[in-house]
């Protein structure tokens, strides 16, 4: 592993830096205040190809490693959270497919994921099912070529929005992870419907959503792998997912950190920049050490995968890591900008709002140390 | 159709500009280097024409190694191939002596339109597209903002003090192209993975038939005697008080001491 970037790599990390400056940083402010989701702009991606990253070139995708993924993902997580999200998300039901999907399910649903004309989502939380996934109560019974799904799903993201699902549920409700399931459900199916849009604390502009299975009676060759599958399809789906995370949370913690060095600079307090007070340095030098091995951690786990290593635990690091960094850091730059800070005229309380999420997605921190505790004691 | 467009890397736009004492050319510590932003605009065009009408974009820069980059960048956003005067005998700031060295590499080339964009927004020259021109003996049409190809002519609207002007001329041309001609692309993903398998020709001074006294340097009609900073810009004043007396106050500073009104 080499600390350089290859040419394509440092071109179109450039490529993303630019179109997230010109795209994504004039809306991301009011896209957030109003809570707007702007589908224009995963076209946009599409447009550049950014939407197919993890899925082979054959099924329509760029078929590119993670070690490249993470950097268009915190590139565009320095500007929109929300829209590295949207992407990390947009990537899950890519990777699951490709995995375990049958060649007739990859050829039908692949191409327009990665094309970006249908958007992904990833239904595995419920309302009494968060931390402890494998005791969700949704069900799929097979009944002649179809199985019938009931229950309710939430924090969707993109629940609403999105055009194929992937849902966790249970086909052998007596059992507990292995009874569970995963199926391709479409937005529109008979039976599936919306339910209520949260009202959030900080990345508004991504919807998140419950969504409602009803009799949602769904093809029987809709299932992904075999029965009992679902578990293990989601924990696999988990492990790639806190690397982006990891990485949508470097970049959150990287833009609040240049924002601080500009302010710290150019802020005047006792007749002198605040960069000039030994505090604040140390808090600038502490945020740029703790960025840089974050940072480091994300491309270690996706260096790992790249190479098909066992990478869980080091992912599992590298999220609770990032994440956490990505918390002190924001908090940090409220701090370097005082009073200001707290204003939504700058955009540090953004970033510490938006950094609040990461900790708690794909895994909350407690969750990641309970892997990486299990897996050094074992 | 056979397009060709002249390029050159700059500084980004958000660089801090800097010149060391004593230099006369600004300096490259710290800088990151892009597209000059008017050629992206000719290079979008050129590939625009090319998915229209069919034809290859073939790109043109001098500069120092590491405009390759910016040749590569050309390439991903899907250029065909592309050629580097990459020479230190090339190497200069004076106008003249790159037109010169351009127009000898483009004599040995085939086209039916040059594009380039109105200015780099480095040194702000001005001069290439239409100095160019005069020494292939072709027809430039020079700041569009608008290009409509028909057969063996193009009709060029350029903008003008206060009004557009539109000029037809025949093919080849050189066209010299000013923001508003259209929306520069990004480079595609696919875009940057192809881009390093397609041709990137570097040339020496006598691979375009020049001699090392009329290019470069030793090829300059005009010398930098010196490059300054403009100076800081004077603190603000700040005029406080009721506002009918403050803006009495400010119509009197402006009269009596900027002497502006
Ligand atoms: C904005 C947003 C988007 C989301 N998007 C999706 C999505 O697209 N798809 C999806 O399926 N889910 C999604 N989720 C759900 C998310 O994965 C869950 O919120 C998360 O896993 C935590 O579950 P919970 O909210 O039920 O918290 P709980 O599991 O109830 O946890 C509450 C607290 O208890 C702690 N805790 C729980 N168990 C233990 C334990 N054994 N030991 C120690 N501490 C423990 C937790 O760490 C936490 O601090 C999203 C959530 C949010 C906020």
């Amino acid at each position: 592993m080499s600390f350089d970037l290859t040419e394509e790599q440092e071109s179109l990390r450039r490529t993303v830096e630019k179109f997230a400056e010109k795209e994504l940083a004039p809306i991301a402010a009011e896209a957030e205040e109003k809570g707007e989701f702007h589908r224009e702009i995963f076209e946009k991606l599409a447009d550049i190809g950014l939407l197919g990253i993890p899925c082979p070139e054959q099924y329509g995708g760029a078929g590119l490693d993670y070690s490249t993924y993470i950097l268009v993902i915190e590139e565009i997580a320095k500007q929109c959270l929300a829209t590295a999200v949207g992407l990390a998300v947009q990537g899950l039901p890519q990777i699951m497919i490709n995995l375990f999907g049958s060649e007739e399910q990859k050829k039908q649903y692949l191409a327009p994921l990665a094309s970006g004309k249908k958007l992904g989502a990833f239904a595995l939380t419920e309302a009494g099912a968060g931390s402890d996934a494998a005791s969700l109560k949704t069900t799929a019974t097979l009944d002649g070529d179809s199985y019938v799904l009931n229950g309710s799903k939430v924090f969707i993201t993109h629940g609403g929005v999105a055009d194929i699902y992937l849902v966790m549920a249970k086909t052998n409700p007596g059992e507990g992870a292995r009874g569970i399931s995963s199926f391709i459900v479409e937005d529109g199916t008979p039976g599936f419907s919306c339910g209520k849009t949260e009202k959030k604390m900080g990345m508004r502009a991504s919807p998140t959503r419950e969504i409602i299975l009803e009799d949602c009676r769904i093809p029987r060759k809709n299932l992904v792998g075999k029965e009992g599958d679902g578990f293990k399809i989601a924990m696999i789906a988990l492990d790639s997912g806190r690397i982006t995370i990891g990485a949508a949370a470097v970049g959150v913690a990287q833009a609040a950190f240049d924002e601080s060095v500009k302010y710290a600079k150019q802020r005047e307090q006792f007749g002198q920049p605040i960069a000039s007070f030994q505090a604040i340095q140390f808090m600038l030098a502490d945020m740029g050490t703790a960025i840089r091995a974050a940072r480091n951690m994300v491309r270690e786990a996706a260096y790992l995968k790249d190479k098909g290593k066992p990478f869980s635990h080091v992912a599992a690091m590298a999220k609770l890591f990032a994440t956490d960094t990505a918390m002190k850091v924001t908090t940090d730059a409220v701090q370097i900008f005082g009073g200001y800070g707290y204003m939504q005229d700058y955009p540090v309380e953004r970033l510490m709002r938006a950094a609040k999420v990461t900790q708690i997605v794909e895994g909350t921190n407690q969750i990641q140390r309970m892997v990486i505790a299990r897996h050094l004691l074992k | 159709m056979k397009i060709i467009v002249l390029m050159k890397q700059v500084p980004d736009t958000e660089t801090k500009i800097q010149v060391k004492p004593g230099e006369t050319a600004i300096s490259t510590d710290g800088v990151t280097f892009v597209i000059n932003p008017y050629d992206e605009f000719a290079i979008e065009e050129a590939l625009r024409i090319k998915e229209a009408k069919g034809g290859d974009v073939t790109l043109i820069t001098l500069g120092w190694d590491k405009a390759a980059e910016a040749l590569r960048t050309g390439l991903a956003m899907g250029a065909d191939k592309a050629v580097h005067l990459n020479d230190p005998a090339f190497l200069t700031n004076d106008a003249h002596s790159i037109a010169l060295a351009l127009s000898k590499t483009l004599k040995k080339l085939q086209y039916d339109l040059i594009l380039c964009g109105k200015q780099a927004i480095d040194y702000d020259n001005h001069q290439i597209g239409v100095r160019v021109a005069e020494m292939l003996g072709i027809p430039h049409v020079a700041v569009v903002t608008k290009l409509v190809l028909e057969d063996g002519k193009a009709v060029a609207h350029r903008e003008i003090e206060g009004g557009t002007e539109v000029v037809e001329t025949p093919l080849p041309a050189i066209i010299t192209c000013q923001k508003g001609l259209n929306e520069p692309r990004y480079a595609s993903l696919k875009g940057i993975m192809q881009a390093k398998k397609k041709p990137l020709e570097a040339k020496k001074v006598a691979d375009v038939d020049a001699s090392p006294g009329e290019v470069g340097q030793a090829g300059a009609k005009t010398v930098v005697l010196t490059l300054t900073m403009p100076p800081d810009r004077a603190a603000g004043k700040v005029v406080e008080g009721e506002p009918e007396d403050a803006a009495r106050q400010v119509v009197k500073l402006l009269r009596e001491e900027a002497k502006v009104i």
